[in-house]
Parts: structure tokens; sequence; C-alpha cells
């Protein structure tokens, strides 16, 4: 294994219990820092946003992203669409700390993904399930998250995909070295990876949730279910009280096992962001990807 | 032996996977409470220092922490760990825990495609692995701090006492000669 692919999954390690929040402007990445976000996804709408405003979504410009960059010490990450490398080149030439592959942006290519073996920057890219994190990272993916259904402020499909991948990971544990193989072929990835999930009952990655996650209790909820950290996108600035959103799901992922702290934490932090369920939208993100 | 490990964010696993394998035991301290058990030292990991200084303050762990420390608790800070306890930070205004005398650079290798591997000499122990995540490096070391590491001419590892920090991250490797170093330490 390459020494910057070990450099970019270490990195993740450093994020591991925390919040990642995304941000459209200096000023919300600020906030963001300030509450106890371990890194900020700078993009110029939040998903809320995209998906009302509808038409094709695109990485953000780079001007955007520099002056987030310019505003904060935590790692600053943005997304560039499904197949599209040379928004990922040009994010590698920002510096960013993390390239997330995202389904949230419209897709530019829709059969291969970015060949992220190529890029010395980091990437995270969205799973629903075993097979699906397993081909991002054959794909050279330092860190998995969950799709989720971002934007609806909704957390079922974050629990769905999470449950999915941490039964797929528990099955594969039980299965014979013979019986991997097929298994291999099925899930259609390698079968060096595949091992390596049997035999340790986990991605050779650090795995966080994502999408819809509004409320502490979202955030336990998916720590409860195995997730390593949290991504927050529109849940904290579609919000009552952002600020005070966001420090409390820092800190319930820090207590995610700790109800009596979880109650505190939930208490009198204004408007939810109001949502809208799986039912009443025309568009699945998490399906864009496979 | 039982050594607390600081479990608000970050690399805390790794630490405890590492003692464990030299036969210290460990727990982890997530809220004020699990301060007071009894413990023979205390790990700050390595993620992100605003995140874990945040919820310190927020918990009302600050001064416990300090008052141990100064009370000669060994401790251990990695990375981020530096960060919350070195006096000065010099390229950010550091309210942390601020109790070893030595002036830190944050990000002080640039940003993640600045990270890097590289092998050296601790404590004068040849070939330690050294990983370093968006590290920060010691500027200054003042008087009664002794210099542990240096990697490119900057000051990666340093004790006072019983404050003891790397900026790269032991704990990411196989190598168990920097936790050895600290577990000596716990007497």
């Amino acid at each position: 294994m390459n020494k910057r692919y070990e450099l970019n999954k270490e990195l993740a390690q450093m994020l591991k219990g925390g919040v990642i929040m995304d941000v459209t402007n200096a000023e919300q990445a600020k906030i963001a820092e300030e509450a106890g976000a371990c890194a900020v996804m700078a993009l110029e709408r939040i998903p809320a946003d995209i998906r009302a405003a509808g038409g094709v979504s695109r990485m953000s410009d780079p001007k955007l992203i520099k002056e987030i960059q310019e505003a904060v010490t935590i790692p600053v990450m943005a997304k560039v669409r499904i197949g599209h490398f040379v928004e990922a080149q040009i994010l590698e030439a920002l510096e960013i700390d993390y390239i997330d592959e995202s389904e949230v942006l419209s897709p530019a290519d829709d059969t291969y993904h970015i060949d992220k073996t190529k890029f010395k920057a980091p990437f995270v890219c969205g799973a629903k399930n075993l097979g699906e994190a397993l081909r991002r990272i054959e794909e050279g993916a330092s860190m998995i998250r969950t799709k989720g259904e971002p934007g609806t402020g909704d957390v079922i499909q974050a629990v769905i995909h999470m449950r999915k991948i941490q039964s797929e990971m528990r099955r594969m544990t039980s299965l014979s070295e013979d019986e991997l193989y097929n298994e291999a072929k099925n899930l259609q990835v390698s079968y060096d990876l595949l091992k390596y999930v049997k035999e340790n009952g986990k991605l050779p990655v650090v795995n966080f949730a994502a999408g819809g996650v509004a409320t502490p209790a979202d955030a336990a909820l998916m720590m409860q279910l195995g997730a390593e950290g949290v991504f927050v996108g529109s849940g904290i600035f579609k919000s009552g009280d952002p600020a005070k959103r966001a420090n409390a799901i820092v800190k319930a992922v820090t207590n995610f096992d700790d109800p009596k702290v979880l109650a505190e934490l939930s208490e009198d932090l204004g408007e939810a962001m109001v949502g809208i369920n799986e039912n009443e939208i025309d568009l699945l993100m998490s399906n864009r990807g496979q | 032996m039982v050594v607390g490990v600081l479990a608000l964010q970050g690399a805390f696993i790794e630490h405890q996977k590492m003692l464990e394998k030299l036969g210290v035991e460990t727990f982890q301290i997530r809220n004020r409470s699990q301060l007071d058990k009894p413990m023979d030292g205390i790990v700050l990991p390595g993620g992100e220092s605003t995140t874990m200084f945040r919820i310190l303050r927020d918990q009302l762990m600050v001064e416990p922490l300090k008052k141990m420390i100064h009370g000669g608790l060994p401790t251990f800070g990695t990375c981020a760990g530096l960060l919350l306890l070195a006096k000065q930070v010099d390229n950010y205004k550091s309210d942390y825990l601020q109790t070893m005398d030595i002036e830190a650079k944050k990000n002080a290798y640039g940003r993640q495609l600045g990270s890097f591997k590289a092998i050296g000499e601790f404590n004068g122990q040849d070939n330690t692995p050294f990983v370093f995540i968006r590290a920060p490096y010691i500027v200054e070391a003042k008087e009664g701090v002794e210099v542990l590491a240096i990697v490119n001419g900057k000051i990666v590892a340093a004790r006072q006492n019983n404050q003891f920090v790397t900026a790269f991250h032991p704990e990411l490797t196989d190598d168990l000669t920097v936790h050895k170093y600290f577990v000596d330490m716990l007497g």
C-alpha cells in the first residue's frame, strides 16, 4: 500500500468521533468550527436547497472554497460530481483536505467513478451497501459514508444503509473461504478486500454516517448503529439556532451511549429543519452511482 | 497500571490498543465524572484540538484536568494533544490547557497534502517511525523541557517532568518504542 493512501486513511482516523458540517460561506464555517466540528464541507448550496432549486448541481466556486480555507484551521472538504475527475483535479490544486465524490451533485458519468488512486488528495464516497463501499475503496476511496437521503432531514435512509453495511459485514465473518470467492463475485468486489472484512468484521477504512441527520438523537442513533462519526448537511443551517444545534450534535456524538446526557443536549434547541420524507420526493439521490 | 484516554473525539482507540499491547489497562474518558476514576496516567490523543477543547470547556473538564496535570499525573499528548498542552500556539490564539512550557505551531506542515511519514531517532533510538497528519511542531522548547526527537530541523517530541508530547502519531504504527517511553513514566 502506498504511503499517501495510508496517510489519507489516517487523516480519516483523526476525524473519528467527530461531526463534519456542511457550510456555504466563511461565516458559517467559523460557527461550525467554534461549535466543535472536526471538519467542514464547503459547498455553494446545502443539499436541501439543491433539492429545492433543481437543475444541474456542480463543484463549488474555488473562490468560496479558498475563503472557507482561510477562515478555519480544521480540515476543509468539498464535493465533486460522480465521475468528474477534472473537478477533482481542481480541488486537489486548491489543496483541499478531502474530496467527496458525491451523489448530492448531478452525476457527470453514469458508469465510471473517478479513479481515485490517481490522486494525492483523499476521497470520501457514499455507499448504501457493502458492495458499493468496497467498490469505492477499490477505486481508491480512503473513507466511506452512508449515502442516506441528503437534504431531507429524514434519517431513515442513513439507518437503512448503515444497518445493511453492518449486517453484511457480520455475515461475511461467518463465511468459509470458498463461500467468500462466490460472495466476491456476487458483490462485484475483489476477494482480498472481502477477506479483510471477513477477518476484521469491519471496513479497511473509516465509516461515517451521512444523510438526513437533524438532531442530537439522530447522530447518537447512527453512532450506536456502528458509525464512526457523522456528517450533518442541511440539518444545522436549516434549523432555528444553528450554533446551538451544531454544538449539541457534536456532544451527542461524544456521549452517544449516555441517554442522560443526550436528554440534556436535546433540550431547547429551537426549531429543527422541517424536513421532507422520502415518499414526498421525486429524486432519490442515493440511487446515483452504484 | 491503568491509563485514562481522553475519548471526546479523534484516534483514542488506537492509543488504547498500543497501551494494552504493553500490558497496561485503559479506559475512556468522555465526561467530567470519568476524570475522577483512579489512573496512573492520561493520554490526550490526536484529532481536532478545537473540537476537544470545546467539549472539555462545555463539560467543565478544563480546571480538573489542569489540576491533575499540575499535580504530577503522567500525561502523554499526541498531535492535537500537544496543542492542548502547549503554553503558546504561534499561529493560533490558544486558550487551551497551557500547562507545558513549549511554543507550538498548528498545521505547521500545511494541509493534508503536506502530511508525511519519516523514520528517525527518538530519545536515542534509531529507526522509529513517525507519522505526521496535518501535524504541528514545536517552535520553541523553553527551560526545563527536554527535546526527544527532531525531524527536518523541527522539534517533534519533548518532555517536561510529567508531561510528554509528540507531534507525530506513534499509535498509527506497529512500533511500541514511544508508548514504552510513556509507560516507563508511569512509575
